[in-house]
């Protein structure tokens, strides 16, 4: 596949579960294509070199910084925003505990926190504080202080434990 | 930042990929996880022609092992290589350093071959393939692939031997030897940033040979007879990095790591237990 400097590529892909395509140009992070050409204005775009960890995404499964991808680099993938979290407009049991544990202020950083969360918590089932903590390493948020955000978490990885053991 | 604009190639064979780049030589930047070259490319700090995309070059993406190496393609990313179920007997120091690298979520796409064609001299990869004596094997349209150890690859701060036409194919890391041990430890301002000192060593039966990046424009590899002074070699060696002084740490205080942190690594005073609870392991 070559795609010209001035050439849009119509990139198809399955967002949060349902099949899309637009139109982008080689140059297009994937950020901005998620935001401006699919509407999905739940990631937030932050430093744009890698950083602050504000535009996590999952891409097939991993959690990945969406301004350090090119859109046409997801042609065919599977990606989910923060978006795919909420089903039915019901926040899930990450987004409840960071509501309980005062995890968020502004919210400019939390989206991306929460997509780096739901891969953490899938592949650790019983994480200790330190490796919360290091997971939350790739984040910037500068208004919480990170407390509230490692008890949200601890507290989901023990009640998603709770409810494995009582589930027959 | 935007990225100025390119062309985007994507190729799914290797020859696909030396051909494009035999043809536009310097005009053109390889791009495989692009956890280095996005964050230069959005900066503008680079403005190539034409990307050209070999993550999806399967042929390029395995772990194996031969030849007392074990070799890692180029599209092969750093969260494979963590999940290489034998790494921790076949190459420790790997095991030990990949932890290191930046985040979870940089290490998902990153690739090992990618930092190391990068170069930059506070990165752990780099450091870990000059510290273990390993190669670099580059490829271009014609003649057999050249191979260049981790000393001569490296050259200054982003800078190495690779020629313009010539595609990093795979890096080779020396199996561990019997009888040696293999240490890493590394300080930043915060985990997962850029080091200010790390070291990585192989404590040999007679020897240390130690590496240090972040210090200078590469990695430094010094071999340390087993029976010289340690404190006196630590000490030289630390005076003939030229530390600079810059924004994260004076280079008093990057002598002073080289020194403390060597000993205490090559002494073994730094156990492993005494880190696992900053290494994210899983």
């Amino acid at each position: 596949m070559y795609v010209r400097l001035d050439e849009r590529y119509r990139v198809t892909l399955t967002l949060n579960g349902r099949e899309r395509s637009a139109y982008a140009e080689p140059r297009t992070q994937l950020c901005d294509f998620l935001r401006h050409s699919l509407g999905a204005t739940g990631t937030h775009v932050g430093c744009e070199h890698g950083v602050c960890g504000a535009c996590t995404v999952m891409v097939d499964g991993r959690a990945t910084r969406s301004c350090l991808m090119l859109a046409v680099q997801v042609e065919g993938r599977r990606v989910e925003t923060i978006e795919s979290l909420a089903k039915e407009g019901e926040l899930n049991d990450l987004q409840h505990a960071f509501r309980g544990h005062h995890a968020l202020q502004c919210g400019f950083c939390t989206a991306g926190i929460l997509m780096s969360c739901h891969e953490f918590l899938g592949r650790v089932m019983d994480p200790s504080e330190a490796e919360v903590r290091d997971m939350l390493s790739g984040h910037l948020c500068r208004c919480t202080g990170y407390t509230g955000i490692v008890q949200a978490v601890l507290a989901v990885a023990r009640a998603r434990q709770n409810n494995r053991q009582e589930t027959p | 930042m935007k990225p100025a604009a390119f062309d985007y190639y994507r190729p799914t064979t290797r020859r696909e990929a030396i051909e494009q780049l035999v043809e536009r030589g310097e005009d053109a930047r390889i791009i495989a996880g692009g956890q280095s070259l996005m964050a230069v490319l959005n900066m503008r700090l680079s403005q190539p022609r034409v990307l050209i995309d070999i993550s999806a070059v399967d042929e390029l993406r395995y772990i194996e092992r031969r030849d007392g190496y074990l070799a890692v393609g180029a599209a092969t990313t750093q969260a494979e290589l963590a999940e290489y179920a034998v790494l921790a007997d076949e190459v420790p120091l790997l095991e030990q350093m990949l932890p290191w690298i930046g985040h979870f979520q940089t290490r998902n796409r990153g690739t090992v071959c990618g930092s190391i064609a990068h170069a930059d001299p506070s990165a752990e990869l780099p450091l870990c393939l000059a510290t273990l004596g390993g190669e670099v094997v580059l490829e271009t349209k014609r003649g057999k692939p050249r191979r260049v150890t981790g000393d001569d690859f490296f050259q200054g701060v982003l800078t190495t031997a690779r020629r313009p036409h010539e595609l990093i194919t795979e890096v080779r890391f020396p199996l561990s030897k019997a009888g040696h041990r293999y240490r890493f430890q590394e300080v930043a301002m915060r985990h997962g940033d850029f080091a200010i000192v790390a070291l990585a060593v192989d404590i040999g039966e007679t020897e240390y040979r130690l590496g240090v990046g972040g210090v200078a424009d590469r990695p430094v590899v010094r071999r340390i007879p087993r029976d010289v002074d340690l404190d006196d070699a630590l000490n030289t060696l630390a005076w003939s990095l030229e530390a600079q002084d810059d924004i994260h740490a004076s280079a008093t205080y990057r002598r002073h790591l080289v020194r403390e942190m060597g000993r205490r690594l090559m002494t073994e005073e730094i156990v492993q237990e005494e880190t696992t609870d900053v290494r994210p392991a899983r």
